[in-house]
């Protein structure tokens, strides 16, 4: 399945007043792969997303995409260049529709002139409607935003990411705050979300982890703990040593 | 866009008579405005009448443009009423030029020609400016006026905007950048008086193009366009809200973060949308000038910015529509209570404005909404 790395971050550093969030740190996705980054409160797992998306600036080191160098790029372009974030807290447009949210998401016509002049296709509505389906909102389209449930407005932020076709998709806790029902969902939604693309995911929850991660890597104190299969990595005693614990 | 128009027919389960009537308020307001504006009060008022509510359509035009910065962009500018300046002084610029070639002016007496001051505006030849300074020189013609009026504000607000809102300057902070800009540019007219008129501001005019301004057809004339501008604007402004852009500022007031991460630069839409605004003020100040005969530096400053922004607060902050009849029935009561109480018009204005945010957060347009009993709709 792996074929060629799609994101390589190399000997990355960001200090926050002199404290080190993420220490020389190498980390590398392969296409296709899902990958789930564990560790720690304070391992620098968010930092290490926000770094990718161009949320935060590294102090030094490299974030190559698909060859490309990020660390010079403004959030926007990071996001038109193929990277989808979904940030820890449902982050939604709350004023506006499941549809509209949708809708402002697709990944055309984003500038001022473009976006003055737009008009929807079928094809568009189509896409939204496929994308509704898959994150189960498809009965909520004229639902405000707002109204949804907590798990529904995870969803929903999915459901951003994909209609944006993102070529790597960061995922901050998708399932957190969900119901054991819906973490199921979402792990259904995630695995077939996958397919054709690159997932790097934070997520707390073992069971869950050990569903989904092709590889998982742990981080602890800024740095690379262990990086392996789910297996390999539950047995290395560092690891259970400062996050499963004993 | 069709879009919308589904959600916003969509889940009315049983339509009572008040939402009926709310309805069609709703979808019938530029037309219930237009008839109103262009037919109801040419027809009923006086000439003097009418042109006290040219004076207030006038000052609608920057309250359009603050329902769109503040209502749908999230971001309040105390610094329209420097952009209504700016229109305001360009034409009153042309207009006295125009009229110191007029013997009829007190710039183009015979006296003026005696002194060596002809051709210069009257305040000048008072505070001894001798020739006309380089940059009145352009408003002579009424080629570059016009074009000036709508080009120059849009253009300086947004390179403020623009630097300001990459930088990521917003909330108050933005709101107190435009306050200063508004103080600067008093400063700078009250403080320049031979180049500017200073505190008295630039006042005398006499024709518009070779139209008899005193006319009461010039007065007509003046006031239908203005009022045809003005639904222009309010058109411009649906066009906007409707188009995606419309939905993209609304995302940007929600949560300005996540739209960065839709593929949005904030920045620019901001800056756009601000400088529609500054359009809209600046033609309202043109066409203020015009009609009321008068450019003057009391309009410029940080006072009349918030009362632009209270006549927006007043129609509705979400409401195009609203905000003209905000700024009518504002202008109206300014009227009225500075010619019999004076001294406490800006107390009455204070406590419109406290009783607004308390009991109509949504100002007029609010009650609207009331009528149909949803409440949740915008």
């Amino acid at each position: 399945m792996p074929s060629g790395k799609i994101l390589s971050v190399t000997n990355l550093t960001v200090s926050f007043d002199g404290f080190k969030a993420l220490d020389s740190l190498d980390f590398f996705v392969q296409e296709n792969e899902l990958r789930v980054v564990i560790g720690p409160n304070g391992a620098g797992k968010t930092t290490l997303l926000d770094l990718i998306c161009g949320k935060t600036k590294p102090t030094s080191g490299s974030i190559e995409f698909k060859g490309q160098e990020l660390t010079g790029m403004i959030d926007y372009q990071i996001t038109r260049a193929g990277i989808g974030r979904k940030f820890q807290t449902p982050s939604i447009y709350q004023d506006l529709t499941v549809y509209d949210n949708l809708e402002i998401s697709f990944p055309e016509k984003r500038s001022v002139y473009g976006s003055l002049f737009f008009k929807s296709t079928p094809e568009i509505s189509d896409k939204i409607n496929v994308v509704a389906q898959q994150i189960f909102l498809a009965d909520q389209l004229l639902t405000k935003a707002g109204m949804l449930s907590h798990g529904q407005k995870q969803w929903l932020e999915i459901g951003l990411c994909l209609m944006q076709d993102p070529e790597l998709l960061l995922l901050d806790e998708p399932v957190a705050g969900m119901s054991a029902r819906e973490r199921e969902q979402t792990a259904d939604l995630l695995m077939d979300v996958s397919k054709g693309r690159s997932l790097v995911l934070i997520e707390h929850d073992m069971a869950f982890v050990e569903k989904i991660a092709h590889t998982v890597t742990v981080l602890h104190q800024g740095k690379l703990l262990a990086e392996g299969s789910m297996q390999a990595v539950q047995d290395d005693e560092r690891v259970i040593d400062v996050y499963l614990g004993g | 866009m069709t879009n919308h128009v589904v959600s916003g027919a969509a889940g009315n389960g049983q339509v009572g008579r008040r939402a009926a009537l709310a309805n069609f308020i709703d979808r019938s307001g530029l037309v219930i405005l237009a008839i109103l504006i262009l037919v109801v009060l040419p027809a009923f008022l006086s000439m003097f009448r009418l042109g006290l509510a040219a004076k207030y359509l006038s000052f609608a035009f920057p309250a359009v443009g603050i329902v769109l910065i503040w209502g749908y962009g999230g971001i309040l500018s105390l610094g329209q009423a420097a952009f209504f300046g700016l229109g305001s002084y360009m034409m009153a610029m042309f207009l006295k030029l125009e009229g110191a070639a007029n013997p009829n002016s007190s710039s183009g007496t015979e006296l003026a020609t005696f002194f060596g001051t002809k051709g210069l505006p009257d305040f000048m030849a008072w505070n001894s400016v001798e020739s006309l300074p380089w940059w009145w020189e352009p408003f002579h013609y009424a080629w570059f006026t016009i074009p000036a009026i709508l080009i120059i504000p849009p253009l300086v607000a947004f390179a403020i905007g623009y630097v300001n809102f990459k930088k990521r300057v917003s909330g108050v902070y933005f709101a107190i950048v435009t306050l200063a800009i508004s103080a600067i540019m008093m400063i700078v007219i009250i403080g320049n008086q031979g180049l500017t008129g200073g505190v008295n501001g630039i006042n005398d005019f006499k024709t518009f193009m070779g139209m008899d301004l005193d006319s009461d057809r010039a007065k007509m004339v003046m006031y239908f366009i203005t009022a045809i501008l003005l639904l222009l604007a309010v058109m411009m402004g649906t066009f906007i809200l409707r188009s995606r852009a419309g939905r993209v500022l609304v995302a940007i007031r929600d949560l300005e973060d996540r739209s960065r991460f839709s593929g949005y630069d904030p920045a620019m839409f901001k800056a756009f949308i601000f400088a529609v605004a500054a359009l809209f003020s600046s033609i309202g100040g043109a066409m203020f000038s015009i009609q009321w005969g008068l450019a003057s530096p009391a309009l410029v400053g940080i006072v009349p910015s918030i009362e632009m922004v209270i006549y927006a607060a007043v129609g509705g902050r979400l409401s195009l529509i609203g905000a003209v009849y905000g700024a009518f029935l504002v202008g109206y009561a300014k009227t009225v209570f500075s010619e019999n109480f004076v001294e406490y018009w800006i107390y009455f204005i204070g406590g419109l404005f406290i009783v607004i945010v308390m009991f109509l957060p949504k100002g007029l347009a609010g009650l609207v909404e009331n009528l149909r009993g949803d409440g949740g709709r915008q």
